[in-house]
């Protein structure tokens, strides 16, 4: 082992470190740190002056590690690990100190109790960065295709989003047909369309396009793998097809809520969904002149909290509907609260309004009685603003109920390893920042599936997925930072810990030359370090965040340091 | 150098706090809390890991056998993980280890687990002034038995 020989620089920032903490003394100090063979301060380190100082040092004093105490690794960390390679040295053996954020800039009262917090801070950091290793980037190639699981709206226009730029594409649906939802809704808001006008050009393309192709009447069955080398098995009438893809994009929907139980839901005939409308009044069948739309129905309640969305838009699309055939139908909508945001949702109810649909706001606590023995007659509510009891006549009553996740997804999510919310929808990086992407790399997720969407919602979110996806699949390799976990063979005692905690099924017990041992696969492990805290032998280890890295840390806050390591 | 833990008779007793921040979300706050020119105690301390749940037990009692005043764990909040759950894990072991360390005989509000996300620097100078008040009050720690810790370098 060569002998260990640190260089610390500090930086000034100009008088934002300077002006709070004495460098001057913080550099005397440094140089009095076993192992520390050279110490520098630059006005900024950052500069070009800085960092090639930093270079200079390297060659100059032999440094195998490099410390520099300024500001935050979240910003600076790529810049001086780069002026670390450009010296030759691995830039795995440079360690950061932040006593900018962390110290000038929220001790400025206080340059003493600023200086003395420097200076320990300099010392965890040589401490650590004297049992650094040098490291290699994991890196892996990435299969020139991509799985989209569901052929609705979603899922047909990530998979053209996809194959537009040349990339192979499987798009998996489990129906018999292309279309998803969307197939058992009648017109489309604000325009009245019908939906096969937006649908059926829609699955054309798909359904002609070369690098797509279609598996109809299918299921993902079995899923493994990690970004840029998923195995697929894809289930069609008994028969198992296996895919290699390296990105997938869910694109499942979600499903209306059957509100059996709400409203005599299932016991009378004339009380329907929104959808089951939709289906009935398709074939132009007679409609009834009296409907009573109930809002709310099993949404934004205590068990299921959310809020549809777009279904008081549904509701209002269907009375519209219903007032344009019948300027005479008797019309109206029970509602907790209208959603109708945006501008065009804002018009059209109040066309709704104009046409002469009435809206009648009920209280959740005393909601609307449905009136009749065989069938319903009437509907009974408290009008809220007129403060007393109306009797609606009723030759049907539509219940507008929220999506809800489809049970299915919690199998998908284990297989894919993708994360599920409360309401069982699937669970974004980032509410944000990362809308279309999972934690898990090389996963994405757009539609329904994440929480219910419009068409033009669904599709910009198609879009996005589409584009992330094709990141790594265009690049044609992925790289790790060398902050994974490793697990020391000879000392594993396969009890499996790492296993259950792993939030990235990376870790696996495998038959190795030392028995049945954790293996960790670099390209699924993110470097959370959770199984390195709960294995109990101390034989998973976490690259850059090692025990001795941290202890050593902890150590030499606690006292002084002694003795030098190595030769 | 003279540690300030060593002036433990008077009234300058400054306690020792180490603190471990994820890097995702406290570190972050912390960042935030220094760019917004937050002034806070200048007690604590900050070692960088990746998720709160990286800390292993061992490490809060090696600090606190090492004389060290307080050991603050801090981490994205519940739901709000960059790794999913591994704030759940932190969680859970926190209140075990607080019961471990009432049973070793050592204060349990020595150590503390809270939660700042990258947007709270308020949140985080307000903890760090918070908790640094709570251990000032508890007095110097004195543990009974020296440092009979793993060392680095054991593993």
């Amino acid at each position: 082992m060569p002998k260990t020989r640190v260089g610390v620089f500090v930086c000034h920032c100009g008088n934002n470190i300077g002006g709070v903490v004495r460098v001057p003394e913080v550099v005397e100090y440094a140089r009095t740190l076993p192992n520390v063979a050279c110490v520098e301060d630059n006005l900024y380190m950052c500069s070009e002056e800085g960092l090639s100082s930093i270079r200079e040092q390297i060659a100059e004093h032999g440094l195998n590690r490099v410390v520099v105490a300024s500001c935050t690794p979240r910003t600076h960390e790529p810049l001086f690990r780069e002026a670390c390679e450009e010296a030759g040295l691995n830039k795995y053996l440079f360690e950061f100190v932040n006593i900018r954020e962390h110290c000038s800039w929220v001790h400025m009262h206080d340059p003493v109790m600023a200086t003395e917090k420097a200076k320990e801070l300099v010392r965890m950091g040589v401490a650590k960065a004297r049992f650094l290793e040098p490291q290699e980037e994991f890196e892996s190639s990435v299969f020139p295709a991509a799985l989209v699981i569901g052929g609705g709206v979603a899922g047909m226009t990530a998979a053209l989003g996809l194959a537009n730029q040349g990339i192979q594409v499987h798009l998996v649906e489990r129906e018999q047909e292309l279309g998803g939802l969307i197939r058992g809704v009648r017109t489309l808001f604000p325009t009245g369309q019908a939906s096969e006008e937006v649908l059926h050009p829609l699955a054309e393309q798909v359904r002609s396009h070369r690098q797509i192709t279609v598996h109809l009447g299918s299921e993902v069955e079995d899923a493994g793998g990690f970004i840029g080398d998923f195995d697929v098995a894809v289930k069609a009438d008994g028969q198992v097809n296996n895919l290699k893809v390296g990105a997938v994009i869910v694109a499942t929907g979600a499903e209306e809520l059957k509100p059996t139980g709400l409203y005599r839901y299932s016991e009378l005939g004339n009380v329907v969904t929104q959808l089951e409308f939709e289906e009935r009044f398709k074939g132009g069948a007679d409609v009834p002149r009296n409907v009573v739309i109930i809002n709310c129905v099993g949404a934004r309640i205590a068990e299921r909290t959310y809020c549809g969305r777009f279904c008081c838009t549904t509701a209002i699309k269907n009375a519209v509907w219903l007032k344009e055939r019948d300027p005479e139908a008797g019309v109206f909508v029970l509602h907790r609260d209208v959603m109708a945001y945006g501008v065009q949702i804002e018009e059209f109810y109040r066309r709704a309004m104009e046409l002469g649909v009435r809206f009648v706001r009920y209280d959740p606590e005393n909601p609307p009685q449905i009136l009749g023995t065989d069938g319903v007659d009437a509907v009974r509510v408290q009008h809220q603003l007129m403060g007393k009891e109306i009797v609606l006549p009723a030759d049907l009553v539509v219940l507008t109920t929220p999506l809800v996740a489809r049970d299915d997804n919690a199998r998908l999510s284990k297989l894919l390893k993708v994360p599920l919310g409360g309401e069982g929808f699937f669970l974004e990086a980032h509410l944000k920042l990362r809308p279309v992407e999972f934690s898990t790399d090389g996963v994405y997720v757009c539609g329904s599936a994440r929480y219910p969407a419009n068409i033009p919602e669904s599709v910009s979110q198609a879009y996005a997925s589409a584009a992330k996806a094709s990141i790594p699949i265009r690049e044609g390799v992925v790289r790790a930072e060398a902050i994974t976990a490793l697990c020391d063979e000879r000392t594993c005692s396969a009890c499996g810990n790492c296993v259950e905690v792993c939030p990235f099924g990376a870790v696996e017990l495998q038959e190795g030359s030392f028995g049945r041992t954790a293996q960790v696969n670099p390209a699924q492990c993110k470097g959370c370090g959770c199984c390195v805290a709960a294995c109990p032998s101390g034989a998973m280890q976490q690259s850059g965040f090692n025990d001795r890295q941290l202890l050593s840390m902890i150590g030499a806050l606690a006292e002084e340091m002694t003795g030098g390591v190595g030769e | 150098m003279a540690s300030e833990s060593s002036d433990e008779g008077g009234n300058g007793y400054e306690p020792k706090i180490l603190v471990f921040a994820c890097n995702w979300c406290s570190y972050a706050g912390a960042d935030l809390a220094g760019v917004s020119r937050l002034q806070m105690p200048a007690n604590c301390r900050i070692i960088r890991v990746m998720c709160s749940a990286r800390v292993r037990p061992e490490f809060v009692v090696t600090a606190l056998s090492k004389g060290l005043d307080g050991v603050l764990v801090l981490g994205c909040h519940p739901g709000d993980c960059h790794y999913s759950e591994g704030n759940y894990f932190t969680r859970r072991r926190g209140l075990l280890l607080k019961n471990l360390l009432q049973f070793v005989g050592i204060e349990p509000e020595r150590f503390q687990v809270r939660w700042v996300s990258a947007s709270e620097g308020a949140k985080f100078a307000d903890t760090v002034e918070q908790v640094t008040e709570q251990i000032r009050a508890l007095g110097p720690n004195r543990p009974r038995s020296g440092n009979q810790s793993a060392e680095p370098g054991d593993r």
